[in-house]
Parts: structure tokens; sequence; C-alpha cells
């Protein structure tokens, strides 16, 4: 099994959402976050006083797979989310021992 | 037969109504600021920031009926006393005294309330009005002072300076004191009187007090833009009541002081934003909300002597003016946190030197003393410079009063240890000072149920 991890532009999400749920992605986590990569922070002035905003939001989607289905997954999520400018993201995969559904105690594959 | 002095005055309802509704207006001002500071602010501290201005309405309105109303618009002491021209004479006007634990024997005509316009109104109205007044001058200082003061302290500073200052100054301005009556110095809402007076007392505690942590070189962005708006907004409403209220009666100068507090407010929203652009950086609902502001402190004290093209060409100069002066603190490096010297300070100053150059006839008001008006014309209009003279006399006076009462009462509170935040308790002062937060953190917080009525 397979976890994937998307840090994506905010208005990016609904299309990523739908990519997944188009290829029988049945669920994931999707939370707020802060960060900044090459694409670096912005400037923000008020009264004249300039402050350097250095963490941007962006939206962090987990999702946990089969890794037969980890290129898919993957290209789905690179290719609903890139806008092609600066500060589009990054998308990673790490390997997962064990998932458990609390419910049912079902456990694996089964789980997912 | 009789005569017209043998009738009791009666209530003329449109008068008293306006001035009852005026004075709501005002007190919503004070929330409104709450807001205003309190979106300027951090938000680690931003419910110390609103609770000053929520503190102001609690503690003036109490002093101002026991002594503030009595000492600022009783009538003015003989000649021959040394206060005459800086204090009333804390009686109802009929000889008694009065520190409000009495009622008024004859409820109409406070005999030196500004301006004796006629005898229609009852005097717990005028009362009730200029009440508002005092609490938000007080609460003006407090934007100066962000992160850094000891509740206690602020309270002992706000009575005290509301004490040592506001009233003698509302007295020489309206009450018929020194600045009014002898230098002949127009304001007609508070140009000099609220904004010169808090923005010069907001200074002098900004240096008593120090610069907060880190100043300049942290990050001190408004931590709530929308309260910003909704702050300015609130003020700019209320601000009906604080300059057209002023005339506390209804008639043409209640609506040219009207007309003119929406000109010049929206030139100046429009003044300051243009700034920002040609400066290089963006229009910022900051800068058009403190644009506002601007334009409203400047139109304040000319608002009824004006014509409205005059009101909205001071408005976009005071708009570009204070845009630019917010910049000052940085150059002086004096941490006036949230720019009551840039914008009250200063709007107030370019409101009271503008009625020197622009006051006219033409809008209504009359002026010429010989003739039973009130003041001079403006250079321009034929008037001479006899009134941008007192209106310089009346300003510089203001500020130095209340700058040298705020630095003094400030330096005494904080050297017995009462006014200033010890440096490790900044970045948590909300929890230190009230035990509260603003907003919740992602902290799971039901594990301190078992404990939430520990306190009762």
């Amino acid at each position: 099994m397979k976890l994937v991890t998307a840090v994506i532009k905010p208005h990016q999400l609904d299309a990523v959402k739908e990519a997944l749920h188009a290829m029988g992605v049945s669920g994931m986590t999707v939370s707020e976050v802060q960060g900044y990569g090459r694409q670096k922070g912005h400037t923000e002035v008020y009264r004249g006083a300039e402050y350097t905003v250095e963490f941007l939001p962006k939206i962090r989607i987990d999702v946990l797979i089969d890794e037969l289905d980890v290129d898919k997954v993957v290209e789905a999520v690179v290719s609903a989310s890139r806008t092609g400018k600066i500060g589009d993201g990054k998308v990673w995969v790490t390997s997962v021992d064990e998932v458990v559904r609390v419910r049912t105690g079902e456990r694996g594959l089964d789980a997912l | 037969m009789l005569l017209a002095e043998d009738v009791a005055p009666a209530v003329d309802t449109g008068h008293t109504a306006w001035l009852l509704v005026s004075s709501a207006l005002v007190l919503l001002m004070t929330p409104g600021l709450a807001f205003f500071y309190g979106g300027l602010n951090r938000s680690k501290s931003v419910l110390n920031m609103m609770m000053m201005s929520f503190s102001s309405i609690g503690l003036i309105s109490i002093l101002w009926l026991l002594y503030g109303w009595a000492g600022a618009f009783g009538k003015d002491r003989p000649l021959n006393d040394s206060t005459a021209g800086f204090i009333g004479d804390f009686t109802d006007g009929a000889g008694n005294s009065y520190l409000g634990t009495h009622s008024f024997p004859g409820l109409f005509g406070y005999p030196n309330a500004f301006p004796v316009a006629n005898a229609t109104i009852p005097t717990y109205v005028i009362l009730i009005f200029q009440m508002m007044f005092a609490i938000i001058t007080v609460a003006l200082i407090s934007g100066g002072i962000a992160d850094r003061a000891k509740f206690i302290g602020w309270l002992i500073f706000a009575a005290a300076w509301f004490t040592l200052a506001y009233i003698p100054i509302a007295h020489m301005v309206w009450g018929g004191g020194y600045l009014g009556a002898t230098v002949g110095e127009l304001d007609f809402a508070g140009g000099s009187a609220v904004h010169i007076n808090a923005g010069a007392a907001a200074l002098a505690l900004a240096i008593v007090l120090g610069r907060r942590l880190g100043w300049p070189q942290a990050s001190f962005k408004p931590h709530n833009v929308p309260f910003v708006a909704l702050g300015a907004g609130l003020l700019w409403f209320g601000w009906f009541g604080f300059n057209a209220g002023s005339e506390q009666t209804v008639d043409g100068t209640t609506a040219v002081a009207f007309v003119n507090t929406q000109v010049a407010t929206a030139a100046a929203l429009l003044g300051w934003i243009i700034v920002e652009w040609i400066k290089g950086g963006k229009p910022t609902l900051v800068g058009a909300s403190s644009g506002a502001v601007a334009g409203l402190v400047a139109i304040t004290p000319a608002c009824a002597f004006i014509e409205p093209w005059s009101a909205a060409l001071l408005g976009v100069v005071a708009g570009a003016l204070c845009c630019l002066a917010v910049g000052l603190k940085y150059l002086f490096r004096v941490d006036d946190s949230l720019d009551v010297f840039g914008i009250h300070f200063v709007g107030g100053w370019i409101g009271c030197l503008w009625i020197g150059f622009f006051a006219t006839g033409r809008a209504g008001w009359v002026f010429q003393p010989n003739e039973g008006g009130f003041g001079k014309e403006g250079l321009f209009y034929g008037g001479g410079g006899d009134q941008l003279v007192a209106q310089l006399q009346g300003a510089a006076i203001v500020s130095v009063w209340s700058f040298a009462v705020a630095l003094a009462v400030g330096y005494l509170l904080r050297f017995v240890g009462l006014f200033k935040v010890e440096d490790e308790h900044q970045d948590e002062l909300d929890h230190h000072l009230h035990k509260e937060s603003a907003y919740e953190s992602f902290t799971p917080t039901t594990s301190s149920a078992a404990g939430a009525h520990a306190g009762v």
C-alpha cells in the first residue's frame, strides 16, 4: 500500500478531487497548510510598512491506495493540479505498512 | 399681558430627538473604533486592544456624570479667578454645586452649553451627547500603545488624562473658556478638542512606553482586515452624529455639516489610495479605511464653516497627507502602533488650519462677532488672517497641553511600575492581562470541561 501526498495550490483542489474520484479513489484527507518552495513568499504593504509573508496557503491531500495504482494516481494528481506557474506544489509517495478500518477492524487492502 | 420670558420653555421635539439620536450614533463610534484598532492589531493581543476602548465607555461615562460635565461645561469662572478660562465652576449654572449627585433643578438651557442655540433642549440631552465625545477621545489614545500597557495602568491613565487634559480643553474650546471665547478658535465638532488632543497624548504614551518587542523589524501586519473596514464603517456612520449633531439643533448648518462629512470622507478615501498607488503599491482596503478615518478627522472642526466643494478638497488633501504622515514614525523611531499621531493629530491640524483659509458665511454659519455671530471668515474669503492665527493658537495650545499631561502622567505610572508590561508577557498579552483569548486554536478543548466551573 502507498500513501500519496500532494501539496497543491488551494484553487486546484476541486480539479484534483474530481480526477481522483473519476478513477475510483474512494476517500482522501484534505488539510489547509502553509509553506513555500522555490516560489518563496510574497510581500504585503499595510500603511506603507512592507511585510514579508513567507508561508503561503496551500492544500495538502493524503490518499491511501493500492500500490498497483501508484503511477496513474500520481499522474492524475499532477496533471489536475498543474497550472505551469511557479508554486504548483509537489507530490510524493511513501510506503505504508498497515491500514485498519476503525469501524470493522478490516486490515490491509480491504481497509482502503 | 404675559411676557415671553415668563413662559416656561417647552421641549422642541425635533431638536431634542435629533440630539438623542446623535448621542447614540456617537456612542457607536467607540465599539467601531475597537474593531478598527482590533483588526489592525495582531491576533494575540486583539482583546486587550478592544478592551481599552470598551473600558473607556465604562469609566468615562461615570466620571463624566460625576464631575466631567460640570467641569467642562460649567459656567466659566470670574475673570479675577486664576482658573478663569480653563475650567468650569462645577455648578448647575444656577449657583448650586453639581457633582453628579444632584438633579438639575431647571431642565432647560444650560447657560454655557455650546452653541447657545435656544433653551428648548433638556440639559440632560446635551450632557449625554457630550459624554460620548469624552469617551471616544480617551479610547482613541489606546491606538498608540498596542501590546505593552498594563490594564490597570491604562485605567488610571484614562481617568487622570480625562481629568487633567480633556475636561479643561473641552471647557477652553467649547465651554465658554479661553480658546473659544478669548482666542476665538473655531472647532465645530472636535478637531482640536478630540483629535489633536488624543493624537498628542498617544504620541506621548508611545514615547513613555517605548517600542513593542521587535518593532519595527518583526511583522506587525493587521490580523483582520475585514474588522478594520467594519470599524471604519461604524465610525463613518456614527460620525454623522458627531459632526451634524454638534449643531445640537436641526437647521441649515446641520445639513451643511452632514453633507461636508460625507464628501470630505469620500474624497479622503480616494486621496489615500491614490497616494498608495502612486508610491508604487496597490490600493488597499486598510488604506481606504484609514483614508476615510483621516477625512472624518479633518472635516470635524470645519464641517459647519466651509462649502461642500471645499470640504471635498480638504478630504483629498487630508487623505493624501495622512497617508504620508503614517510613515513619520519610522523616521523618528517612535512606535505609535496604530498611527493615532499620523491620522488624528495630523488630520486634526489640517482641518483646524483649513478653517483659517476657507471658512465662509456662504456655508450658512453667521460670522462677525459684532453682528451676533462668532469667528471670522478665512483668508481666502476676505476675512484676513485673524481666524488663521486663532486656529494656530488653538491647535498649538491643545497639542502642548495634552502632550505634557500625558507625558507626566505616563512617566509617573511607569516609574511606579503600573504601566509597562514586562517583556516576557508581551507575547501572550490577552492571556496575561485578561485570561481570555480571541480565537480557538486547533488544540482540542474538551479536556478542560472538568475545570470549567472551577472559577465560579
